[in-house]
């Protein structure tokens, strides 16, 4: 079965900005699936949409198989969202926030305090579950809502840039906490900016511009279509200039950092007997990390050209 | 493919929202219930015994007794709609209301709980008002069923018109408005202080027209047995008011009104 199915989906709000233009999606029960794009992309309102906070102009959104339109309390009680921006009760303590959201999902009171403290210890903030909840840091805020949205234990977890903000050593620890929900069999649907993050953590990807899905297909075979590989070059002396080869693009990111772009099937070669002939000593060499990110710009950009160009023509 | 909630989730769904407002209004006592106790007794003291005892009688009893249902319904009547303007504005506001609309709680139950959160405080308010006015005055109920009826389904009346002033409110001045310029008024001059036949022929028909009248005489009536208008209409005004502010509530809260984009 599919936990998310949207159809033909479409939202024009009252101010004119069409904010999806038919987005059809489908993310499969288990996944952990990466809903990328850019700002102001439709992210936040496909996300929205799905979890009733948006009404949509036209289409459909099932989950679990069940219409959010159509049969909203079934569908939301499937439902765990963390939303982009902090939405608690700044004036009340995390452990009362956590026991009542479980309440609103009708989970006895009892049993609510237990999975409150159990979620609390594993986000690593059951010290904090009597201090009031504006008094936490950023980070805290964070994993106190991925705790709130677990504590009705939702068969899809949706995460809206949880990561935002939140420090590398925090970001590991909330992102071991997902992929363990993500193995117990939760489906987890993640927007993030981090797109290292959707690289190693998700296994299918969107990829969302201009209130359409410009790319839907699993993280694996989209990288696989990055034909172009960049690798970093540290230099052991200052260069004044990128040297120039053939069929690469080379680029001087500081005096002793190079970035070399070329096509998988060209040999590393001709780089390296240009600048032996220059005089430049490389001192190490790596892979540039986010290459997802260099297929999404290219992506996006894609789209962007289509776009401008359809506008061009009518 | 169809997965029916239980009711038992819907109860505890309501329960909690009830808990949580409760806990609100302890959490926060000194403004919720202290203040009403500290106006009232100001009232009794200069309007029911300085003034009072210089007015004498109204409507065949003395003043201090006269204005105590009054002055009850004052503090019912407000607190209600301050509650629920301040609660659910405030979670729109802190945009934690998103808690309650992502839950599986149809908008019923969401208007129930913060209604029944409103009513509470209005009720409790009302006791330490009514304990209060035991120190001034002999306090008797002339009728229990009607005090209680009268007083509840007010409550209920003015929760659910600060649920729609709520509901509107872009910021926190536009919950004031309301109260300041049209609630204070109405229930000043809604007989809290007089009786109606001391007002001159047209002013009496305009006063009339105020349905917060009706409702201060029917809780007077409860308490003292006496009443300007009859209990039949008073009882007919309250149902009518809190029907179409109910379907209203509800209407929006369906719609989305405010809070949904």
């Amino acid at each position: 079965m599919q936990a998310l199915e949207v159809r033909s989906l479409t939202k024009t709000y009252k101010n004119g900005v069409e904010a999806l233009k038919g987005i059809d999606l489908d993310v499969e029960q288990g996944d952990f699936f990466a809903l990328l794009g850019p700002n102001g992309a439709g992210k936040s309102t496909l996300i929205g949409i799905i979890a009733s906070l948006v009404n949509a102009s036209s289409g459909e959104t099932k989950v679990f198989g069940i219409s959010v339109q159509k049969q909203r309390s079934q569908a939301m009680a499937k439902i765990g969202l963390v939303p982009q921006e902090i939405n608690f009760n700044q004036f009340e303590q995390p452990f009362d926030i956590l026991v009542n959201q479980a309440g609103f999902y009708g989970v006895p009171r009892k049993i609510a305090r237990q999975r409150a403290e159990k979620y609390l210890k594993q986000l690593s903030l059951w010290d904090k579950a009597r201090k009031m909840s504006r008094t936490l840091s950023g980070g805290m805020k964070r994993r106190l809502m991925i705790a709130r949205a677990m504590v009705h234990e939702p068969r899809l977890l949706i995460l809206d840039e949880p990561t935002a903000g939140v420090d590398i050593e925090i970001r590991r620890s909330m992102w071991q906490f997902i992929e363990q929900i993500n193995r117990d069999g939760t489906t987890v649907i993640l927007t993030t900016h981090y797109l290292e993050e959707a690289e190693n953590l998700c296994r299918n990807i969107a990829i969302i511009d201009q209130g359409r899905i410009v790319e839907n297909t699993s993280v694996k075979e989209l990288l696989g279509k990055l034909d172009i590989e960049t690798f970093v070059l540290d230099l052991g002396a200052p260069v004044e200039y990128a040297p120039q080869v053939d069929g690469m693009e080379i680029e001087l990111r500081d005096s002793t950092t190079l970035l070399a772009s070329l096509p998988k099937s060209q040999s590393l070669n001709a780089l390296f007997c240009t600048l032996d002939h220059d005089g430049i000593q490389v001192k190490s060499m790596r892979n540039k990390a986010n290459r997802l990110e260099e297929l999404f710009l290219r992506l996006v950009d894609k789209h962007d050209e289509s776009e401008a160009s359809k506008e061009h023509a009518a | 493919m169809s997965q029916s909630i239980s009711a038992r989730t819907y109860w505890i769904g309501y329960q909690t929202i009830v808990i949580k407002e409760i806990t609100r209004i302890l959490r926060i006592w000194a403004q919720t219930l202290i203040p009403p106790a500290i106006t009232m007794t100001l009232y009794f003291v200069i309007f029911g015994q300085l003034i009072g005892r210089r007015i004498g009688e109204m409507g065949g009893m003395p003043y201090m007794d006269f204005i105590v249902p009054g002055l009850i319904m004052l503090t019912v009547i407000t607190n209600a709609y301050g509650n629920i303007t301040s609660s659910f504005f405030g979670a729109k506001f802190g945009k934690h209301i998103e808690e309650l609309l992502i839950s599986p709680l149809p908008p019923l139950l969401i208007l129930a709980g913060y209604v029944t959160g409103a009513v509470l405080r209005a009720l409790l308010v009302g006791i330490i008002v009514l304990i209060t006015a035991s120190f001034f005055s002999d306090i008797s109920i002339h009728n229990l069923p009607v005090t209680l009826a009268v007083v509840v389904l007010t409550a209920i009346v003015f929760a659910l018109a600060g649920f729609i002033n709520a509901t509107f409110a872009q910021k926190f001045d536009d919950i004031s408005i309301i109260p300041t310029f049209v609630l204070q008024p109405m229930t000043y001059l809604g007989g809290v202080f007089f009786s109606i036949e001391l007002l001159p022929g047209v002013w009496e028909k305009i006063a009339m027209a105020n349905p917060i009248l009706y409702m201060v005489n029917a809780f007077r009536y409860g308490m003292l047995g006496v009443s300007d208008v009859s209990l039949a209409v008073a009882f007919g005004i309250i149902f009518a008011f809190g029907i179409v502010l109910g379907t209203i509530c509800l209407t929006l809260l369906q719609r989305g009104t405010g809070l949904r984009t």
